[in-house]
């Protein structure tokens, strides 16, 4: 199966702060906030003043992404414990947002796809949603086979956490989903897996 | 590949509903139900005139769910190319027209949460057809319809009785009520998409406001009423029909190529479909661009031209048709 | 038209195969000695009797036997089946289109009557008698598009358009050539065929995507794809992959004939009249090699289609396995005679 010069995979065009938006709610993982400071760098911190900043800082991160952004002082700032929490806060803000409030991601890719996946679901259009990549490289992906969501893939094959099967990583990624996905590399004839080669840093 | 899918129609009822707002009801000749249609969508009206065959397009406005009959509504422009002169002085009642099928260039977006309508004047007429299906939906929507006076606007009253005073609201230039677009679309919760129709200007402020208010484009629609624009008469070769076409200064470059048995592809007739996208091999004036369909890059490279609504400052223009 | 339901399986003893009158109604994909990938769209009219286009929604001697599979794919997996929310309406279309033309082709097997929005629908074939409230899902046994898929041959997906793209928000799959709806809902035209090969370089997609977007109610338009399956399975989809790849390992020079089939896909595209969505139909016709070349014309010009395939597709198609052997098995076939220009039988 061919892995190259697949279309499906999301282009993160970056953060690039939209001045007409009357409030600015940033959902941000591990290295996310780099990409706020880039902004703030550009065009100054006058945005602050009217941005909701929700940060689950992840292990990988360095500890004073979050004291850095306090010191910024945005409107509110909210430190989460783990994405799932962040996601919960996050749809409650998206019930009370209006069409002036223009939503940023930044963070990992399975972050930035489950984040996009709960703003969707508000009848939002993804091209609507800011976006920057930072961390990293490392998959989340779904066994096609028996859909189980393996998180921080990092070479390909690798076996699927739920059902054991030695899984290609196809660069098709689905945005409703927030995944790769992962297909039997030895359905055709088993034992013949090839072994792991480190991709996603 | 054409498969002729027009409909012989005959007018059933003539009824005037404003000043200067005439509705035409169409009944088919065949007696077969007409398609239900998108709310948004728009027909091409055929009809003889003299020699010529002339097609304009119109918003269908009756419930999209009747197959019984289809309706429009037409404004007497004052500067008519004759579509509209003809529709009101020369239709009568009993006459046959030709319908395309249904096209809709002005959907809904379904996944929208809500849903707020804002026409000027004839511009009401989409949403007429749009606002019938959401409310048969049991969906959100609001209604801000500007007219000039009460007398010009058509269909404010049913709309208001219909829909209730809380989702339809009439603001008249005579009286001094002008859309508060500015505090309305502030509020809007996220989810909600704008659509506006009128005239150019309306259209224009409208989005223009919602963009400064950082509304994202992905949640605006318009659709603009664009009748071909006159302008000096040109010569148009044709490369493939071998042929040579005068277009008129009340004609668009289409209108002329039909008129001379050439059979070009269109659907919208209005600049906004892409049907109708023509190579132009050479060309010795200026393009004049009239359509919102091609992308600023291909109207700059003077190498392709929308013929159901663009046409030229200069002489003769050579087209691959 | 008399069609004789066959009552045969598409999976385990694999008992499938095509009566000599559905060999020749085949839709061979195939109108030269070779294949490459263009925008193959022609009208969706009726064409001649005794072949596939007969009728524009067709129904075959493998109806029955095709639902019941049908049936169990979505048994054991009903992520087969999926619609986003704001597809409800597209979903009504879909069930009025096909009724409606079911109805119109085979008034003998189905019937719809309509009294305004109370709706009763017969299906005899498969013994469903059903009163219905058009509109009203709460009327049904199930959502409109998986009710009427359940009765209709093919995979479906039904499109939303906006935004100059189409979006596939809604669909039934279980007769797929290798793609995963459950992955593939949401995205747009050109990210779902993102992982085919060369086409997208030749620009195929970009005017395929434009001449769909100005598709017009009443004029449906239709194209023929193609892939080849080991053994006659419908479903081989990538969630069983893992249990259908190895059947590629099991041609032999000897069951070339029997096991190696060639897929046609009839899809036809069809604009909906409340959503202004597109309906596309995917319908699966399987021929075996031993069926082909009875009809001589397929016979010489097939191998000569698989001989010059591109290396891309032969990979793509995952027909790297089987290839060779097929080519050797149908040779025989080829007296190296030219070939009449088009689809049909001499």
């Amino acid at each position: 199966m061919l892995v190259n010069g697949i279309k499906s995979r999301p282009v993160y065009t970056g953060l690039t702060i939209d001045p007409n938006a009357g409030r600015h709610l940033f959902a941000l993982e591990g290295e996310g906030p780099q990409a706020l400071f880039d902004q703030v760098q550009q065009v100054g911190a006058g945005f602050l003043a009217s941005a909701q900043i929700l940060y689950v800082p992840t292990t990988a991160a360095p500890k004073d992404h979050a004291a850095k952004i306090a010191a910024l002082k945005p409107d509110d700032l909210w430190l989460a414990p783990t994405i799932a929490v962040l996601l919960n806060r996050f749809r409650n803000e998206l019930s009370r947002a209006t069409m002036r409030t223009r939503i940023y991601v930044a963070g990992t890719e399975g972050f930035i796809g489950q984040v996009m996946r709960e703003t969707l679901d508000f009848g939002v259009d993804h091209k609507s949603i800011r976006n920057e990549h930072r961390g990293s490289e490392a998959r989340r992906v779904q066994c096609v086979h028996c859909k189980g969501i393996t998180e921080d893939v990092k070479t390909s094959p690798y076996a699927c956490t739920h059902c054991g099967l030695n899984l290609l990583v196809r660069d098709h990624y689905s945005r409703r989903l927030a995944a790769f996905q992962g297909v039997s590399i030895e359905a055709e004839e088993p034992g013949t897996a090839p072994p792991p080669e480190e991709l996603f840093r | 590949m054409s498969i002729n899918t027009d409909m012989a129609v005959r007018v059933t009822a003539i009824t005037q509903v404003a000043e200067s707002v005439k509705r035409f009801r169409f009944e088919r000749l065949d007696g077969k139900p007409f398609p239900v249609f998108p709310g948004g969508a728009h027909v091409v009206v055929a009809w003889k005139d003299g020699g010529m065959i002339r097609r304009n397009p119109y918003s269908l406005m009756s419930a999209p769910g009747d197959t019984s009959a289809y309706e429009i509504s037409v404004l007497r422009v004052e500067k008519s190319r004759g579509g509209s002169a003809f529709l009101h002085e020369k239709v009568k009642l009993g006459d046959t027209l030709s319908l395309s099928q249904p096209v809709d260039l002005f959907p809904i977006d379904q996944r929208g949460r809500k849903h707020i309508f804002m026409a000027g004047g004839i511009g009401i007429t989409p949403f007429m057809a749009m606002m019938d299906q959401l409310s048969k939906l049991n969906q959100n929507f609001e209604l801000h319809y500007a007219v000039r006076t009460r007398t010009h606007g058509a269909y404010w009253q049913e709309l208001t009785e219909r829909y209730g005073a809380h989702r339809v609201k009439i603001y008249c230039d005579a009286e001094k009520l002008f859309i508060p677009t500015e505090p309305l679309l502030g509020a809007q919760p996220l989810g909600t998409h704008l659509y506006v129709c009128g005239p150019g200007g309306m259209i224009d402020g409208v989005l223009g406001t919602a963009r400064k208010l950082g509304w994202p484009e992905e949640n605006l629609h318009s659709e603009r009423f664009l009748a071909p624009p006159p302008g000096a008469p040109f010569t148009v070769k044709l490369t493939r029909s071998n042929k040579t076409v005068e277009v008129a200064e009340h004609q668009s470059i289409l209108e002329a190529v039909e008129a001379a048995g050439v059979d070009a592809p269109f659907m919208c007739r209005g600049g906004a479909c892409g049907q109708c996208e023509t190579n132009v091999t050479a060309c010795d004036g200026e393009i004049l661009h009239h359509d919102h369909y091609l992308p600023q890059a291909d109207k700059a490279s003077g190498k392709k031209i929308m013929i159901c609504v663009s046409r030229i400052k200069g002489k003769e223009i050579t087209l691959d048709l | 038209m008399n069609i004789k339901f066959k009552q045969e399986t598409f999976r385990d003893d694999f008992s499938f195969q095509n009566s000599p009158e559905a060999i020749r109604r085949f839709p061979f994909p195939f109108h030269e000695d070779k294949y490459m990938y263009s925008v193959n769209m022609e009208p969706h009219v009726p064409g001649s009797k005794g072949h596939a286009y007969e009728t524009l929604i067709d129904v075959d001697e493998h109806y029955i036997s095709e639902m019941a599979d049908r049936a169990k794919v979505l048994k054991e997996d009903p992520l087969r089946c999926q619609a986003l929310p704001h597809m409800m309406q597209a979903q009504w279309d879909t069930l009025e289109l096909l009724m409606e033309q079911m109805a119109e082709g085979y008034p003998d097997l189905f019937t719809l009557t309509r009294q305004a929005d109370q709706w009763h629908w017969i299906n005899r074939p498969l013994n469903i008698d059903q009163k219905f409230t058009f509109g009203d899902v709460t009327t049904l046994p199930c959502e409109p598009m998986e009710y009427i898929t359940r009765q209709s041959q093919g995979d479906f997906c039904i499109v939303d358009q906006r935004d100059n793209n189409l979006w596939m928000d809604a669909g039934i799959a279980t007769t797929q050539a290798d793609w995963s709806l459950d992955f593939d809902i949401g995205m747009n035209f050109m990210e779902w065929h993102g992982p085919v090969p060369l086409a997208h370089q030749m620009g195929v997609f970009e005017r395929a995507l434009k001449f769909l977007l100005n598709l017009q109610q009443g004029k449906p338009v239709r194209r023929l794809n193609w892939t080849m399956t080991i053994n006659p399975r419908l479903d081989t989809s990538p969630e069983n992959y893992h249990k259908w790849g190895s059947d590629r390992m099991t041609v032999t020079p000897e069951n070339v004939g029997q096991k190696v089939h060639l897929r046609c896909e009839l899809q036809s595209l069809w604009r909906l009249p409340r959503s202004n969505a597109i309906l596309f139909v995917i319908r699966c016709y399987l021929l075996k090699m031993g069926e082909l070349v009875e009809v001589p014309k397929w016979g010489r010009r097939f191998p000569r289609v698989l001989k010059s395939l591109p290396p891309e597709l032969v990979d793509y198609k995952g027909l790297t396995r089987f290839r060779d052997m097929t080519v050797e098995w149908l040779s025989k076939y080829d007296d190296g005679k030219p070939t009449s220009p088009g689809i049909y039988p001499d």
